[in-house]
């Protein structure tokens, strides 16, 4: 059987683990900016806070994933839980740097005539610093989104959902005539949903930037 | 320049709507500031050094001084973007210095250098800002953005949706004090708000504050290290020395006339008799009556004039009665009897509202040492010489000497207390009876 007749008899299997391969990822993406941007937010205007965190986040990175996922399983089970943890855990560290970065970037001087016009702190950083540090962020979730479409693969060594199957089922039957295929088919499967996610982010970039700070 | 003439269209159409909500609008507030003093920590000198100083309601008080010298610091604290460490504000006799700074933030406009308009808002999304935040109606709110575009001169259809990077700094900064004036503060604090753009556009900001300032009497707080820019919009200047320590406080012309010591003078520069004539408009001095004709006039009757004469010239008027040229004796027989060749076009003249250094220029640069005045439609008033300048000049400079003796010995200037702060009487001569 090769690679096109493989395909073709395995589509529907493929597009669920896809779908449910996209769907963790973007599930996870949502909490890791919520986790992500609620940190810088809460770390940046202090240099020692924002630095833990940052140093923190970048720690959590250098784990191996296959060991994170190995370490969470006597702690939470085989399944889901332990993938969406790793996930927002790997997740976290390019949304807060980046989170950090940005709110610590805005010209001082906005934030000053943001103060001496009248807003109150919460609307200073929903409607001045928040806006002005956004691409940055969405630098951020876009290159942790690459991040987790690879390391969502991994999940499936602990049972997890996703595209990751396919190609530990091919790793483990290595020898067999589809091993390759089922490789091919799920390493592809994941290039292709990043490639996808990417022209979102493009789109996303385009209608939530103001056009006023749009490069 | 782009702006230029837009601007000044939209400039002359605003200034009717302007005056007439000038009326409603509100006009300034005195500030009272006492004792007011900024210690940082682990600073061993205070920031701002025990400030007393009391601002009268509608006047416009430059605070002038070298940098980092505390201005900026004191300024701050009118609007408690920086909170003193001790002393009291007062504004329009209530004590603002414990209420909530977010409120009184938006009673007091901020404009600040290179206008800290917020880059993704549109023009009007950042002019709307404080109506919006102080509750009033959306249609009000829409109404006010109009008002204020044509307020600094520029056209609302044009500017309304631009985004602040398409626009110059002159536009940037004119928006800024839109922004700032929006929900019709009673106060206005600038921090160096022309410190970014070019001379010629500063000049104008400057001049449009001026307008502004005629139709809408607010206090105004303006914070400058250029001491020519302190001139020409100041009431009153308070010339700043280190820890905002006042070394001076007072009117322009008594600074100019009458420094009240070293530092001032230095700060005050070379020329003062020069920039002492920015300060005083043509209408203030003596324009004298100079025999005219105009070109309807019957020859026999312009020759008869000349020979009357006794400065042997007169001025020629067109049928607008503009000046049009300087006949002398002899011209007219030269030119055989044309009027159309005789004389000395005129070719520079000067308005009752010039200041006397343009005039005083046009003066130089006439061969005869004289310039002619008009009036609203360029129509000749008279004409002002040399000796005339010279002599109001140092009527002038004689009056602001009498008035700034008067003043040292009424005990109006600030003295200079001990280096020690704890040490100093709290009050100063302006002190808390």
């Amino acid at each position: 059987m090769n690679f096109w007749e493989y395909l073709g008899n395995r589509y529907q299997q493929l597009l669920a683990d896809a779908f449910q391969h996209a769907s963790a990822v973007f599930q996870c993406m949502v909490v890791a900016t919520v986790l992500g941007v609620l940190i810088g937010v809460l770390t940046y205007r202090s240099e020692w806070a924002g630095n833990l965190a940052t140093t923190a986040a970048s720690g959590i990175l250098t784990v191996p994933s296959l060991a994170l996922i190995g370490l969470l399983i006597p702690l939470v089970g085989l399944g889901v839980a332990p993938t969406v943890i790793a996930l927002v855990l790997y997740g976290l560290l390019p949304i807060v740097r980046n989170a950090i970065v940005g709110l610590r970037g805005v010209d001082p001087t906005l934030v000053d005539a943001a103060r001496g016009i009248g807003m109150s702190r919460a609307a200073q950083l929903v409607r001045v610093e928040l806006p002005l540090a956004w691409p940055p962020i969405l630098t951020g979730i876009r290159v942790a989104t690459q991040m987790l479409m690879g390391i969502a693969a991994i999940a499936a060594y602990a049972s997890g959902p996703g595209l990751g199957n396919e190609i530990f089922r091919g790793i483990s039957s290595l020898g067999s005539k589809n091993a390759l295929n089922q490789v091919l088919a799920g390493t592809l499967g994941i290039v292709l949903l990043a490639l996808l996610f990417d022209a979102v982010y493009v789109l996303v970039g385009r209608l939530t930037i103001p056009r006023g700070i749009r490069a | 320049m782009p702006e230029t003439p837009v601007a000044t269209s939209g400039a002359a159409a605003g200034s009717g709507a302007a005056s007439a909500s000038g009326a409603a609008s509100a006009s300034g507030a005195a500030i009272r500031l006492e004792n007011l003093t900024k210690q940082y920590a682990g600073n061993p000198y205070p920031s701002v050094d025990n400030v007393t100083m009391e601002i009268r309601a509608g006047e416009t008080v430059v605070f002038v001084g070298p940098s980092g010298g505390g201005k900026t610091t004191l300024l701050k604290m009118i609007n408690r973007l920086i909170e003193p460490t001790s002393g009291r504000i007062r504004i329009d006799g209530e004590d603002v210095t414990d209420m909530d700074p977010v409120k009184l933030r938006r009673k007091i406009g901020y404009a600040i250098q290179s206008s800290g308009l917020f880059p993704h808002m549109t023009v009007a999304q950042n002019i709307a800002l404080v109506p919006k935040m102080v509750g009033w109606s959306k249609s009000r709110v829409q109404d006010r953005v109009e008002e204020m575009l044509d307020l600094v001169g520029l056209d609302p259809g044009q500017f309304r949706g631009r985004y602040p990077r398409q626009l110059s700094g002159g536009q940037q900064q004119r928006v800024g004090v839109a922004r700032a004036l929006a929900a019709d503060p009673p106060v206005l604090l600038m921090d160096e708000p022309f410190g970014a753009v070019d001379p010629i556009t500063r000049d104008h900001l400057q001049d449009e504050l001026i307008r502004l300032q005629h139709e809408l009497h607010k206090t105004i707080v303006f914070v400058t290290h250029d001491f020519d820019e302190a001139i020409k919009l100041g009431d009153r200047i308070a010339v700043l020395r280190d820890r905002s320590h006042i070394a001076q406080f007072d009117t322009p012309e008594a600074i100019l006339t009458n420094p009240a010591d070293d530092f001032v003078s230095g700060f005050v520069g070379a020329g003062a008799a020069l920039k002492r004539l920015n300060l005083t408009r043509v209408r203030d001095v003596e324009i004298a009556d100079f025999p005219t004709v105009t070109v309807d006039d019957p020859l026999q009757d312009i020759f008869d004039k000349l020979r009357d004469s006794q400065g042997n010239e007169l001025l020629l008027l067109d049928r607008h009665r503009r000046p049009y040229k300087w006949l002398r004796r002899g011209d007219l027989s030269r030119a055989k009897g044309s009027l159309a060749r005789a004389g000395t076009l005129v070719h520079d003249t000067v308005t009752r509202d010039a200041t006397l250094r343009d005039a005083l220029e046009a003066v130089l640069i006439d061969n005869g040492g004289r310039v002619a005045v008009t009036g609203r439609r360029g129509e000749y008033t008279g004409v002002v010489d040399m000796a005339t300048l010279m002599n109001s000049v140092q009527e002038m400079l004689e009056a602001d000497r009498l008035e700034a003796a008067e003043h040292r010995s009424a005990g109006g200037l600030p003295e200079e207390g001990l280096e020690h702060p704890f040490v100093r009487d709290a009050g100063g001569p302006e002190g808390p009876a």
